[in-house]
């Protein structure tokens, strides 16, 4: 399965990503606050992550890292 | 096996930069090509006066930090003294189109062997949103809360169209960075102003249509959209110069 790291802590919440994604993988997490205090993003269906690599190619704090499964 | 991940001549520092703004994806660009390229341990950076003025932070490589505007001015002492570096210079339109306009026009005019990122969101980012000289017309700002009055301001300064009638320069471009495919499109020519400089061919800028959600008074992905409706009609995307294509249909 592939695989999506993020630092949190880095995440600004701008939803650039979640926009660009293909397949409707991410989100912002509404209950969560990270220590900047925005809503960081978080793979809501990672299932259907195909590592296309687009969230990570747009996010501006360059917070993901993208793992291509077998 | 890893897709994506952080390059390495970017530090771990977290950027200051507002959430949405498209600072950070050029700043990876410009490490993702230092990484592919190999020219981290020989490679100064330049930071300018603007948003981008902490950029000394975000580099692994040496970092020099210029006067207001004198990032091309000091870039050419050090490409002078020391030709084996890569120097590259990382300004903001307040920085290069306002007050730098003199150091700009006359290292592209003296062609020298450098690399010039270019920043252009079309305001003032870091003092608050006040009118840049890349402004549109009619464009709203802190200091022109009408829009921008061209009969009293005058018109926005292009800088691409405007070093292209040099004879200097080797390599002008405009990209922008707010899609994917364009992105992409401008890491090729990061990448290949880099190489211009490796290769010895002389000055290389690209012009980076960039976003300023918060001056701008937009969401991030509106100020996105603001760039495909307003700024690229009036700054063309494309390349303006490139004197070794040129040589090389001159020989065909």
């Amino acid at each position: 399965m592939n695989k999506l790291t993020f630092r949190t802590d880095n995440c600004k919440g701008c939803g650039l990503c979640v926009d660009v994604c293909p397949k409707k993988v991410l989100a912002l997490a509404e209950d969560v606050i990270n220590k900047k205090g925005h809503h960081p993003v978080t793979a809501v269906h990672p299932e259907l992550c195909i590592a296309c690599a687009f969230c990570a190619t747009m996010c501006p704090d360059c917070i993901i890292e993208v793992e291509k499964g077998e | 096996m890893i897709v994506f991940k952080k390059p390495h001549a970017l530090s771990d520092v977290p950027l200051h930069y507002c959430p949405g703004c498209t600072h950070g994806i050029v700043h990876r660009l410009v490490a993702e090509v230092i990484d592919e390229l190999g020219i981290e341990g020989k490679t100064v950076g330049i930071a300018p006066v603007g948003c981008s003025v902490m950029a000394y932070n975000y580099f692994e490589c040496d970092m020099i930090e210029a006067a207001h505007g004198r990032a091309p001015a000091v870039a050419t002492g050090v490409k002078r003294a020391n030709p084996d570096n890569i120097v590259f210079t990382y300004q903001g339109d307040g920085d290069l189109a306002s007050i730098g306009t003199a150091e700009t026009v006359h290292s592209a005019a003296r062609n020298e062997n450098i690399t010039v990122i270019f920043i252009n969101n079309a305001i003032y980012g870091m003092t608050g949103g006040q009118m840049a000289p890349t402004s549109l017309p009619g464009q709203v700002t802190q200091t022109s809360p009408y829009g921008r009055d061209v009969n009293l301001c005058g018109y926005p300064v292009k800088i691409c169209e405007m070093l292209s009638e040099l004879d200097g320069p080797e390599y002008l471009e405009r990209v922008t960075v707010n899609s994917v495919k364009q992105i992409k499109n401008a890491k090729r020519a990061i990448k290949k102003a880099f190489q211009n400089q490796i290769d010895g061919k002389g000055f290389s800028l690209v012009e980076v249509i960039s976003s300023c959600p918060t001056n701008w008074g937009m969401t991030p992905q509106a100020a996105l959209k603001w760039i495909d409706e307003k700024m690229i009609p009036y700054y063309p995307l494309g390349v303006y110069k490139d004197r070794s294509a040129e040589k090389k249909e001159d020989k065909q």
